[in-house]
């Protein structure tokens, strides 16, 4: 069954790829997203057998890969309690992805491609979450930045897009390099690279010391530090994270699955899978928690002041997968991976929603042209309310009323501030960043959908209303569209007589079909029901401890109940500082729509700064990419032009042209002159051959 | 000589390969062009087919002999004999070269239009030297191949080659003159000490370890040019770029992989003191070798020197695999050669299919090929990210086995040979952006059509093969295995030690404190 999960969308990407415009669109579509549909429908049951305690830990063998010495590799699949939740989350937003792409990139000449390049994402997904062991994880690892990076290219014509994904792949790789040198050290230490074995024999080394680089360090330390540099690279933690906003030039539903939902929690993903390992170093679990903390801050303060929507989500998503990393840094794993699961649900929410509004707004993504929304897409913009109040963590403190991120976000804050050290820095980091998480959740919410109008100073907007509505098959459905929000909507009327209101230019938004709003009041299900429904198993110490039983996380029982038993201003500080962080951004956006203007002229510095993304792309590409050319230039010019060929081929050749030979002769007289010498050769030896011993 | 001379084989099946494509070389010398050809194309399918009986025939089991297909004929050459034979590790070269020859053949079916018999005739002649150089048991029969394999390479590029073409040979020539004299002479000291010519006496015959040194950087000298390692390298983008595209891909698909052989086959079996004496050089080469070219391909603006600078940052990889001194590395460096056979020869097959076309390698002037070259588009990408060493592709397999190899001699060398699956992923993605992404701007790459048939057969089968190794690449590791651990188990006497050197705590869980243990300490070594 397993095998159908995870082979089926495989097996669809090759047919969509491959068949491409020879089957047309439809059953490419058709394919991959019943694939995906049937994926889900068995990995549902996976998961509740587990949730209910039946769950059983399996490995599907599959064929040999790798096989040298005594390193044995083998394709195999692993189903446990962690590969059960990924699988739900992987198959369940992958194929509402899908069926929301059928609307969303209705007008794209290249659906195929796109479909296979979704369904092959999967495939590797999937593939990183059942692996057994440390080479498969890799496979699935590299698998994904593969699909990420085809698919932020995927509108290849344009240079930011190829840039973007290149960009993607190569910081990536440095996150890899980390990986791959954990894997080599782990493969030296335990002579394996089998997940269980690792984790069985791991406890044995702690305080053991090794050789790297040349210094002695602890054995664990370095390896699971590593290992994290991996993590830190797909999961886009800090100094590693610049890809992550630039991958936002892909198609909106690629940005809901894979750079909100699946791919970049695969760091988290993996130091859950590898937790005990990570248990035996103090020192890699300090990292892990410090680095989870900055991040989260870090980017939650450049999200703030963005302006394209889905820039606003994609700082988000960086700040969220911080608290994850706190959380599993602090040793409450379970409260990652639950965060996780709800992270998935609602970020892949806001980022449909966004994707829809952009959809209405043809294609126009900065805020500051939106305003007034809620009336033209009001199905969209019930959703999406439903995902920013699940990811600003609102519910009542104490009890078990809450959307998704009240259970999640909280049940990290409590284990960091319950297990103490830097835990205690972190659970304070995270509340600030939780009342930042709210102002910017917020401000989008209230610059895209309140307010008046501000579409007229839209350079895409303006395309949509004077002419060249023929390259744009929106004309088609508008009709349909218009009639359905007049209904409800009295601005529209006006609208409607050929001069329109200052602000809207005459543009009518429309809300979007429904193959792209069936998968938003999906995923809206899940925002609002997955904390409630899923945080005993997931978080509960001793629903969790059952849970978790059946896989390789390393659940604390200990700091789990100490987490519920933090004092109450612990409890009340996220809901606090959450409904502080609506009332600035209803203040700022709302109530004084000049004051953002006037704090950021106030802050000039500051604002630009942050801006400016804290100018560490502009940093990296002065002390990494200008470098790395002017280098080859100078190996290339000044190295082997400038000095191996000179003194080597070339002075050789000026050398015997000064002694009085003509070049031409020589250079004609090349073949026979070495003919010539090694047939001397030849002949000493057969001289020499023939000669009586 | 005569303790061999009983070794027969009752069918002379490697002598057949070599003799098939010589034959087809002389009757090609006579033929008008589409005759030679078609004859060109039947000798090297005949070849294949022979390479295919001899894979599906090699005994991989176990207590296989070490040494398989033999043939022997001492008195043939006075002292030394026609000695054939294989082994695993032979035995996939061979492989290589087989495949990649009805390839060749067929890349230049429309690109070669003058002399055409004369140049199938040098694919021809030179297929059965490259086979020669794998199968020789005989020390002299072996640089007889070795040498006189290089003579059809000069006449494909200084006749068929581009502009440039004297400069480039010239370069070729200065370079393995040197090279080929002093293993010369060394093999002739070798045979004088030993008292035999026949290869597996020697691999097993322990030289003075002082006199070692010498022979090795005789045989370096040698082997170092072909691989090529920096800084000899320079003679390989300038005949890469010379030569028509049939040419590159047995340049890079085989000829380099001589260098890699002969440190395998001589220089670690032969010289292991030496070995891991100068183990430190070949890893400081390599090193230099992966950072520096590997940048140095970031800025090219010509293809097929991107892609020749690309080649030596991989043979990096190799050679510090090889001088790993253990199991991982050497398989590992085996799996490289290999991959990088079939990935570095399709991706100038990827060149040569756009030369065609436009009859330029700049880069900057293509652009958008995604639009009107999708299928091209598709196996391009392949071809990129198996160069990038993306698991699941072929390269992955060996740049894995190759670097995990070298951790476990030094930290040092695996973290910045590893740097080099950064570095790639820039400038290969870079090159592709440039090719296939972007726009569709000018008009006479707009009016470039896709693969045609006859490409997507040279593609295609390449293509499988590298996905083959990359996800099931036992049946390429099988073969090797035996051999690798008669070469690990042969050097093990003079193995270097690692700088991991791991020591075992006191009984947990004192996990937090950093202990103090300085490398002297004792404990058990794992």
């Amino acid at each position: 069954m397993i095998s159908i999960i995870v082979f089926g969308p495989l097996l669809a990407a090759i047919i969509a790829g491959l068949g491409n415009r020879m089957i047309g669109n439809v059953p490419a579509k058709v394919i991959t997203t019943g694939a995906l549909f049937l994926s889900c429908a068995l990995s549902w049951p996976i998961f509740l057998q587990f949730l209910g305690g039946h769950g059983e830990q399996i490995v599907e063998p599959i064929f040999t890969w790798v096989k040298s010495g005594t390193l044995d590799v083998s394709w195999a699949l692993r189903v446990d309690t962690l590969t059960a939740t990924m699988l739900v989350v992987i198959t369940s937003v992958s194929a509402l992805v899908h069926l929301y792409s059928w609307g969303y990139m209705d007008e794209d000449p290249d659906q195929p491609r796109f479909f296979a390049y979704l369904s092959l994402f999967t495939f590797a997904m999937l593939m990183l979450v059942t692996a057994n062991n440390l080479l498969q994880l890799f496979f699935g690892w590299e698998g994904v930045g593969l699909a990420s990076y085809l698919l932020i290219g995927f509108w290849f014509k344009k240079p930011s897009a190829c840039a973007a994904a290149i960009k993607a792949f190569v910081v990536n790789r440095v996150g890899d390099l980390g990986f791959m040198m954990g894997i080599f050290g782990i493969y030296l230490v335990f002579d394996t690279i089998s997940i269980p074995d690792i984790l069985a024999a791991a406890p044995a080394m702690a305080g053991s010391t090794i050789g790297f680089l040349g210094a002695r360090f602890d054995t664990m330390t370095v390896l699971c530090l590593l290992l994290f540099i991996g993590a830190c690279g797909k999961s886009a933690q800090l100094g590693l994270h610049t890809w992550l906003p630039d991958a936002m030039e892909g198609p909106t539903p690629v940005s809901a699955l894979i750079h909100a939902a699946t791919m970049v929690t695969a760091g988290v993903f993996m130091v859950c899978r590898l937790s005990p390992l990570f248990e035996t170093s103090h020192v890699a679990m300090s990292v892990v928690t410090i680095v989870g903390a900055a991040t989260c801050i870090f980017a939650a303060t450049i999200g703030t002041v963005q302006n394209d929507i889905k820039r606003v989500i994609a700082y988000s998503t960086c700040s969220q997968l911080g608290y994850m990393f706190f959380a599993a840094g602090v040793g409450a794993y379970g409260a990652a991976m639950f965060h996780l699961l709800t992270h998935a649900f609602f970020k892949a929410l806001l980022f449909l929603g966004a994707g829809s509004v952009i959809h209405a707004m043809h294609h126009e993504q900065d805020m500051r042209y939106y305003g007034g929304l809620y009336k033209k897409i009001p199905i969209t913009f019930t959703t999406m309310l439903l995902g920013t109040l699940a990811i600003t963590g609102v519910g009542i403190p104490g009890t078990q009323i809450g959307f998704a991120g009240f259970f999640s976000k909280d049940a990290i804050l409590e284990s960091a501030f319950a297990a103490g050290g830097h835990g205690t820095g972190a659970f304070y980091v995270g509340v600030l960043a939780a009342l930042l998480t709210s102002f910017y959740s917020w401000r989008l919410m209230f610059l895209t959908f309140w307010g008046k109008p501000r579409w007229a100073a839209s350079e895409h907007i303006q395309h949509a209303v004077h002419g060249d509505h023929d390259d744009h098959p929106d004309a088609e459905d508008a009709g349909h569209e218009d009639t359905h929000a007049h209904s409800h909507d009295a601005h529209g009327h006006d609208a409607h007589h050929g001069h329109a209101a200052e602000g809207t230019a005459g543009y009518h938004p429309h809300e979007s079909p429904w193959v792209m709003l069936i998968p938003l009041i999906l995923l809206s299900v899940g925002a609002v029901l997955g904390g409630f429904a899923f945080h005993h198993a997931f978080v509960d110490p001793e629903g969790g401890a059952h849970f978790w039983e059946a896989s390789t996380l390393f659940f604390n029982e200990h700091l789990m109940h100490a987490s519920h038993g933090v004092p109450l201003w612990v409890k009340w500080s996220p809901f606090t500082v959450m409904a502080l962080g609506l009332i600035i951004a209803w203040l700022c956006y709302i109530k004084n729509t000049d004051w953002p203007a006037k704090v950021s002229a106030q802050f000039y510095l500051l604002y630009d700064f942050l801006l400016h993304k804290w100018y560490i792309d502009e940093l990296y590409d002065l002390i990494f990419v200008r470098p790395a050319f002017a280098l080859g230039r100078l190996f290339w010019k000044g190295g082997d032009q400038g000095t191996i060929d000179r003194f080597g081929p070339n002075g050789l050749a000026s050398l015997v042209v000064a002694s009085g030979r003509v070049t031409r002769a020589l250079q004609s007289g090349y073949l026979y002159s070495y003919a010539l010498v090694m047939l001397i050769g030849l002949a000493a030896a057969a001289t020499w051959a023939i000669m009586p011993k | 000589m005569g303790d061999h001379a009983e070794m027969t084989q009752s069918f002379p099946i490697l002598s057949l390969m070599l003799l098939v494509p010589m034959i087809g070389a002389l009757a090609c010398l006579y033929m008008e062009a589409q005759a030679a050809r078609w004859i060109a194309l039947g000798a090297t399918l005949i070849d294949l087919v022979l390479g295919i009986y001899l894979w599906l025939h090699f005994d991989m089991s176990a207590g296989a002999p070490e040494w398989q297909f033999q043939e022997m004929h001492a008195g043939l050459f006075g002292r030394f004999s026609y000695a054939l034979g294989i082994d695993g590790i032979a035995l996939t070269l061979i492989a290589l070269t087989v495949f990649l020859m009805p390839i060749c053949i067929g890349a230049s079916w429309e690109a070669i239009e003058k002399r055409v018999g004369e140049y199938m005739a040098a694919f021809l002649f030179m297929e059965t030297l490259m086979i020669g150089v794998f199968a020789a048991q005989d020390i002299y029969l072996f640089y007889i191949f070795f040498e006189a394999g290089l003579i059809p390479m000069y006449l494909i590029i200084g006749i068929w080659g581009g502009a440039d073409r004297i400069y480039a040979s010239y370069k070729f020539f200065l370079y393995t003159l040197l090279g080929s004299v002093l293993m010369l002479i060394a093999m002739l000291w070798m045979t004088r000490a030993a008292g035999s010519t026949y290869i597996p006496t020697l691999m097993a015959f322990d030289f003075d370890p002082a006199i070692q040194n010498w022979l090795w950087l005789a045989f370096f000298a040698s082997f170092a040019v072909k691989m090529p390692m920096w800084p000899v390298h320079t003679w390989l983008p300038d005949a890469h770029v010379q030569a028509p595209t049939a040419g590159s891909v047995i340049l890079a698909g085989v000829l380099l992989k001589m260098g890699g052989y002969g440190f395998i086959r001589f220089s670690l079996p032969m010289f292991p003191e030496a070995s891991a004496h100068f183990a430190w050089l070949i890893f400081g080469l390599s090193m230099v070798a992966v950072v520096y070219t590997s940048l140095v391909a970031l800025v090219q603006q010509d293809m097929k020197k991107l892609i020749a600078y690309s080649s030596v940052a991989h043979m990096g990889i190799v050679t510090v695999g090889l001088f790993a001194f253990n199991q991982q590395g050497i398989e590992g460096a085996m799996m490289v050669m290999l991959g990088h056979g079939l990935v570095a020869g399709a991706l100038f097959l990827c060149v040569g299919v756009i030369y065609d076309r436009l009859h330029t390698r700049e880069i900057d002037r293509y652009g958008g090929l995604a639009i009107n070259m999708p299928r091209y588009a598709l196996l391009f990408m392949l071809f990129t990210m198996a160069s990038v060493g993306l698991p699941g592709t072929s390269n992955f397999v060996g740049e894995l086995l190759s670097l995990m190899g070298v951790y476990q001699a030094s930290s040092w060398v695996a973290l910045v040979c590893t740097t080099g699956i950064i570095l790639g992923a820039a400038y290969m993605l870079y090159l592709y952006r440039r090719v296939v992404f972007g726009d569709l701007t000018k008009d006479d790459v707009r009016a470039m059509p896709d693969l045609s048939v006859r490409e997507l057969f040279l593609l295609v089968p390449i293509a499988l093969a590298v996905l083959w190794m990359g996800i099931y690449p036992e049946s390429f590791l099988a073969p090797i295995r035996g051999n690798v651990a008669s070469l690990v188990a042969r050097t093990e006497r003079a193995k270097p030690e690692g700088d991991a050197k791991l020591v075992m705590g006191k009984v947990a869980p004192a996990a937090h404190e950093e202990t103090e243990h300085g490398p002297a300490a004792g404990g058990e070594s794992h």
